[in-house]
């Protein structure tokens, strides 16, 4: 794909952050040319420290920087962060409240080329599980760029997800984003397709395909996986009466597991998850490929759209 | 740096004894806590809160304060009396701790207890966090110092060693770490758990600068503390040579009195014990 990767915008925007905000700082991993942190490095290189490969370390001076009236960014891979660095987030973060900002790059299939090893298919489930923690998951890479002032002004700890690929284009520079509020992308009244990150672009496509055949799909944008909007997923069962969800994430824990949540309390419609199927990846020639045969393309959101109807 | 008077030495060495005290008795009316570790680091706690740290019970959160976190947050019992007994609260707060109402929690936890810096309980974080706050002293320009109080057996923890290095990187002079060095674990010495000799050399070859000191001996702790602040392009840790238990005859040395409580008989010998150190 052409357009900027969701890491690049991320990383330009982190800079520019910096240069209106003195209180920001960043921290990496040895992975600075790969988070695109190094954009904010350049600049500001005072306020910018490279642990080594320690991820738990990271998070801990983090936590300490945050103590002391300091607004961090830490940025490493999101398997690493969401699984070796999970009890440091948890205790030292999420317990102890602290104003850290965890920029997760690399997440999902987004790595292709790197592997199982790489991917972070668990990191959704792992953070949604800690509680004080907010989980922002943009849709896209003017998205990803929009959300880091709105990240550091928000106050307490967030986990912002972050792909190394681009993804297809969904969000309207200067359209309002707010923690915690989903967003009706698309009206519908047929069923609701209910997605996150990169999926959000191909639940478009896929929501026009299904216009063809007389199916008009509403379509939820959910950047905030928690706290989760629960009167906008309610309000769409309620209208639609059917939903599918759809993430690159494993299909336990994540985003589909949380509408389920919300669903089966509120109001139980047919639901159908897209997903990967609780499996490792294998490596691929290119992110969009890889998705496509890991269950994630816009054929595997159609076809569970006309189950979930049939289901109706 | 200041010399340390005979008097001021006897007074801190008083205050040192009412910790231990005060702390057995918060363990017993609790049932719950780690009287071992609290009574080993008394005196170390004694010198930080009653001599060097820059602190003010009336404003908690003041910008300047010099920063403290008990990263062997099992030791809560003595950090809890430190804090009432220097006026951050009154020790009758304590008299439900443990129950669910009392904010005071088992581990020390920075949102519920004033004058508590940092929430700890799993062993480790504690120079990395400090390394934190020691690089928000620098980027903010103020002058405080960070101490972290490590146990022992927490330096089998690798990211104990994480936090070591980067420190030791960034130069910061403004960090000092202790280690309570009691030579006692939950499941007993530390030389057959997992030996860490020559735990001197290993700080050293981390680049910090490295004082050893008889951790009971208030002068010595109040004077290495004092001389950390003279080094100024590493960071410090001192290894204070402690008993576990310190203080009362049954408990020294015992690995079973890390994490157990003593009943109310063991209680009334302990603080006997205690009263005829001052009597005697």
């Amino acid at each position: 794909m052409a357009e900027l990767s969701m890491r690049e915008a991320y990383g330009r925007a982190l800079a520019e952050l910096g240069a209106v905000n003195p209180q920001v700082v960043a921290l990496d991993v040895d992975t600075s040319s790969s988070t695109f942190s190094n954009f904010f490095a350049q600049r500001f290189p005072e306020r910018f420290f490279n642990i080594g490969i320690a991820e738990p370390c990271m998070v801990d001076v983090a936590a300490g920087l945050a103590l002391g009236g300091l607004v961090p960014f830490i940025n490493g891979f999101a398997s690493l962060l969401a699984l070796r660095a999970l009890e440091q987030i948890r205790t030292c973060v999420c317990y102890a409240r602290t104003n850290v900002k965890i920029a997760a790059s690399y997440a999902g299939l987004s790595d292709f080329k790197d592997g199982a090893t790489h991917y972070s298919i668990t990191d959704l489930a792992n953070m949604r599980v800690l509680p004080g923690l907010t989980v922002i998951i943009p849709a896209d890479a003017a998205e990803a760029a929009a959300w880091v002032p709105l990240v550091a002004e928000y106050n307490g700890p967030v986990y912002l997800r972050i792909s190394r690929a681009g993804a297809i284009p969904v969000h309207l520079v200067g359209s309002p984003l707010q923690v915690g509020k989903g967003r009706i992308l698309r009206a519908g009244r047929d069923l609701t397709l209910v997605a996150t990150g990169a999926m959000v672009g191909r639940c478009m496509f896929a929501a026009e395909q299904l216009a063809t055949q007389g199916i008009n799909a509403r379509l939820l944008e959910i950047h905030t996986l928690k706290p989760l909007d629960g009167d906008l997923l309610l309000e769409a069962a309620e209208e639609t009466g059917a939903m599918v969800t759809a993430e690159e994430h494993n299909i336990i824990g994540g985003l589909g597991s949380a509408v389920a949540e919300v669903l089966s309390e509120g109001c139980p419609v047919p639901l159908e998850r897209v997903g990967i199927r609780d499996r490792f990846c294998p490596t691929g020639r290119d992110p969009d490929q890889l998705m496509d045969t890991c269950g994630l393309s816009v054929a595997d959101v159609i076809t569970a759209a006309q189950r979930v109807l049939e289901r109706n | 740096m200041k010399t340390i008077t005979p008097e001021k030495i006897a007074e801190l060495e008083e205050i040192a004894r009412h910790l231990r005290m005060d702390s057995l008795t918060l363990i017993n009316r609790r049932g719950a806590g780690h009287p071992g570790g609290a009574l080993s680091a008394a005196e170390i706690m004694t010198a930080l809160y009653f001599h060097v740290l820059r602190i003010d019970p009336e404003n908690p959160v003041w910008e300047q304060r010099d920063r403290f976190i008990l990263s062997k947050g099992h030791a809560s019992a003595v950090l809890y009396s430190a804090l009432s007994r220097r006026g951050f609260f009154s020790f009758s707060e304590l008299d439900h701790w443990g129950e669910v109402d009392c904010p005071h929690q088992g581990h020390p936890d920075r949102l519920k207890t004033p004058g508590v810096e940092m929430t700890s309980g799993i062993l480790g974080h504690g120079v990395a966090l400090g390394t934190g706050l020691a690089l928000a002293a620098r980027l903010k320009k103020l002058a405080y110092q960070t101490y972290v109080l490590l146990g022992d057996g927490e330096c089998q923890a690798g990211i104990v060693w994480e936090g070591a290095v980067t420190a030791a990187k960034y130069h910061l002079s403004n960090l000092t770490t202790i280690v309570d060095y009691n030579n006692v674990q939950l499941d007993g010495p530390v030389h057959e758990v997992m030996p860490l000799e020559p735990l001197a050399d290993k700080w050293s070859s981390f680049g910090w600068h490295v004082v050893e000191v008889n951790g009971h001996s208030v002068r010595q702790v109040v004077e290495a503390l004092e001389l950390a602040r003279e080094i100024h392009d590493q960071p410090t840790v001192i290894l204070a040579h402690t008993t576990k238990g310190k203080g009362v005859s049954f408990m020294e040395n015992q690995s079973y009195w890390h994490g157990n409580v003593p009943n109310n008989e063991q209680l009334s010998k302990a603080l006997a014990e205690l009263e005829e150190v001052a009597n005697g």
